[in-house]
């Protein structure tokens, strides 16, 4: 075997575990999915191989669906545009900090050590009834009786952003982390007042990062199902918690099957338009 | 007339004294280095000019106004940096348009500017690039148009030439003086390279551990080293104690350690008292190696042995032993370099000698 062939060859061997794995655990269970969506669920509760479009028609002409999956999008919009005036501030703090920005990038992980699913229902020990900002408010006498503050639209997007603002911070703050101080510097002595050097300098530079931060936000906002199902009231159901409901609760497959292609569909559409102006590589340079 | 006057400036970080009590006079128009080796707080003095930093203590002056308490985007002065610092998302136009942008000048007026300011550095057509699609040399040429084109009071270079090759280095100074003298703007160079300093400037200020060693021409500061920093860090020198036996017209009569009697010229002398111990300092280049035979000719004289040679091309660098002390020679090549152990003469003229005060 010549050289070449063998160094051709050297990144497909190294690739191949991960390729296999990929392959294995979400290709094939995907091909499942499109499968089943195709299949039709009798009246006996069994379902019926072949081919039949009946979920594909009351997924996608369902104005209950439709409804849901905006209210699923604005709530996912919310959320990511929340995480962006919050994230970005601090991501420029944590940049531009000397000496202890290990720490306070620890400080960012830390969260991430415990279970996503114990930080959201931390919030019923806060915002609940008997919880800590009514035992406060009523031990100041603002307020006699406790007031109901969970499970409404605003607790799910409190939860998502708790839950998302880690990711966008980290990617601002690698994009931030890359500008070259002596940029603003540069700026300010050719006559731009602190504001707007960061305006026309750093703000620009670090709208890749931004972008990729948004991305992730949205992507794993849109998706999620456990925060409505935690701090979220009956009629604030998220489109990931109708896919639940119509397997787990409902055991219908195949139903559930076309609408998580669905929702698939549309976040994967969003990748590829950020994909197609900004590129992946940020997306990358951030996680990592 | 003085366009930045520094009066006892300080700048303390905590407990650190990165400069202590430095006061300057820069003329006019004038090319002024701030030399010294890294931690000697020559940027730092540097930056405080720029209003980057503030200082602790102390005036700053600049065009016979007050800028202490000026921000920097109001100071009208150009910046270039060792990295350059052009802003990677807009083109070599409108980097160099930025400042323009921001004093309200009209765009079709800018445009001819940016166009005069691109001649000035060399690269008239390279408006529509990025600064990426340019070499390093190059880039740091746009800086310095980006720099200029505001017509700044004070141009401040913070070691603008440390990022190139060594070549283009010397191109790039050439260049740089001759923007410099072209435009007549006052100057105010960074760097630790002596070869620079001596290079380009009208006066060159040595500094050490945040203070001021020197002030003066190149020539002045590189043959009559105020203090033995000055001596060592501007090229080789050897320095060696003395006694002051008095003064002869206007020569200071030494007995030197090796040597002997040597008569130092008064001028390169004026620190030291006309008694007591004293210091004599002799570059390396005004030692001259001869064979022991050669007459000596109203120099002074004594023997040594070369202990090593560091052959340069066009000049070479021998450590000699004479006496207990081991001296430095660098020396043009008549021929043949001398050999590892050879018998030589070691000769020095006294007016190539300065006497500093003992410390």
């Amino acid at each position: 075997m010549s050289v070449e062939s063998r160094e051709a060859r050297q990144p497909w061997i190294l690739l191949s575990p991960a390729l296999t794995a990929i392959i294995l655990l979400l290709f094939v269970p995907l091909g499942f999915i499109v499968v089943y969506s195709f299949w039709l669920r009798t009246a006996t509760g069994a379902d019926q191989a072949g081919f039949f479009l009946d979920n594909w028609q009351e997924a996608l002409t369902d104005s209950f669906y439709r409804d849901i999956l905006l209210n699923t999008l604005k709530i996912a919009g919310i959320t990511t545009i929340v995480c962006a005036l919050m994230g970005y501030p601090a991501a420029y703090f944590i940049a531009r900090s000397r000496g202890n920005k290990a720490i306070l990038l620890l400080l960012l992980m830390l969260p991430f050590w415990i279970s996503y699913i114990i930080r959201t229902m931390s919030w019923i020990n806060i915002l609940g009834v008997s919880g800590a900002l009514n035992s406060v408010l009523i031990g100041v006498g603002i307020i006699d009786e406790p007031i109901q503050m969970l499970y409404n639209e605003t607790t799910v997007i409190l939860g998502l952003v708790h839950f998302l603002l880690p990711f966008m911070i980290l990617n601002v703050f690698v994009s931030l982390d890359g500008i070259d101080e002596t940029l603003e510097d540069a700026a300010n002595s050719l006559g731009a007042t602190r504001w707007q050097a960061f305006t026309e300098v750093t703000l620009p530079l670090s709208l890749p990062g931004l972008a990729a931060g948004g991305l992730l936000c949205f992507v794993l906002g849109a998706g999620t199902y456990i925060t409505p199902l935690v701090l979220g009231g009956p009629t604030d159901a998220m489109f990931a918690n109708l896919v639940f409901e119509a397997i787990i609760t409902q055991l219908n497959w195949p139903l559930g099957s076309a609408l998580s292609l669905m929702l698939l569909a549309v976040l994967g559409a969003l990748v590829l338009i950020y994909n197609r102006y900004l590129g992946m590589a940020q997306l990358m340079k951030g996680l990592g | 007339m003085s366009s930045v006057i520094l009066t006892d400036i300080e700048k303390h970080f905590g407990d650190f004294t990165a400069v202590y009590k430095t006061s300057l006079e820069i003329p006019d128009g004038s090319f002024v280095t701030l030399l010294g080796p890294s931690g000697c707080g020559k940027t730092t003095t540097l930056r405080m000019v720029a209003g980057l930093l503030d200082p602790s203590k102390g005036e700053i002056r600049i065009k016979d106004r007050r800028v202490n308490d000026v921000p920097i985007h109001k100071r009208n002065l150009g910046l270039v940096f060792q990295n350059y610092a052009l802003f990677p998302h807009k083109t070599i136009a409108e980097n160099v348009a930025f400042g323009l942008k921001y004093r309200g000048v009209a765009k079709e007026d800018a445009r001819k500017r940016v166009q005069d300011a691109l001649e000035l550095v060399q690269l008239p057509s390279v408006g529509d690039r990025y600064p990426k699609q340019l070499s390093g040399g190059q880039q740091q040429r746009i800086a310095l148009a980006r720099a200029i084109v505001i017509e700044p009071d004070v141009l401040l270079l913070d070691e603008p030439l440390s990022a190139l090759d060594a070549n283009l280095r010397e191109d790039m100074r050439v260049e740089l003086k001759r923007i410099q003298e072209r435009i007549g703007v006052t100057t105010i160079f960074v760097t630790h390279d002596q070869s620079e300093a001596l290079a380009m400037s009208d006066r060159i200020v040595v500094m050490s551990a945040g203070r001021v060693e020197q002030v003066g021409p190149p020539e002045e500061v590189y043959n009559t080293p105020a203090s033995e920093f000055v001596a060592n860090f501007l090229g080789a020198s050897n320095i060696m104690d003395a006694t002051v036996l008095g003064r002869e017209g206007d020569d200071l009569m030494l007995d030197v350690d090796v040597f002997g009697r040597v008569a130092v010229p008064g001028r390169k002398a004026a620190d030291v008292a006309s008694e007591g111990p004293a210091k004599m300092v002799l570059r390396a280049e005004k030692l001259l190696l001869t064979n022991r035979d050669e007459p000596a000719d109203g120099t002074v004289a004594v023997d040594g042995t070369v202990e090593a040679v560091d052959y340069q091309g066009q000049a070479v660098r021998y450590f000699v032993r004479a006496g207990d002390r081991q001296l430095q020679a660098i020396n043009m090549i008549d021929e043949h370099p001398f050999d590892e152990g050879a018998p030589v003469s070691l000769r020095l003229r006294p007016r190539d000698c300065a006497a500093l005060p003992a410390t």
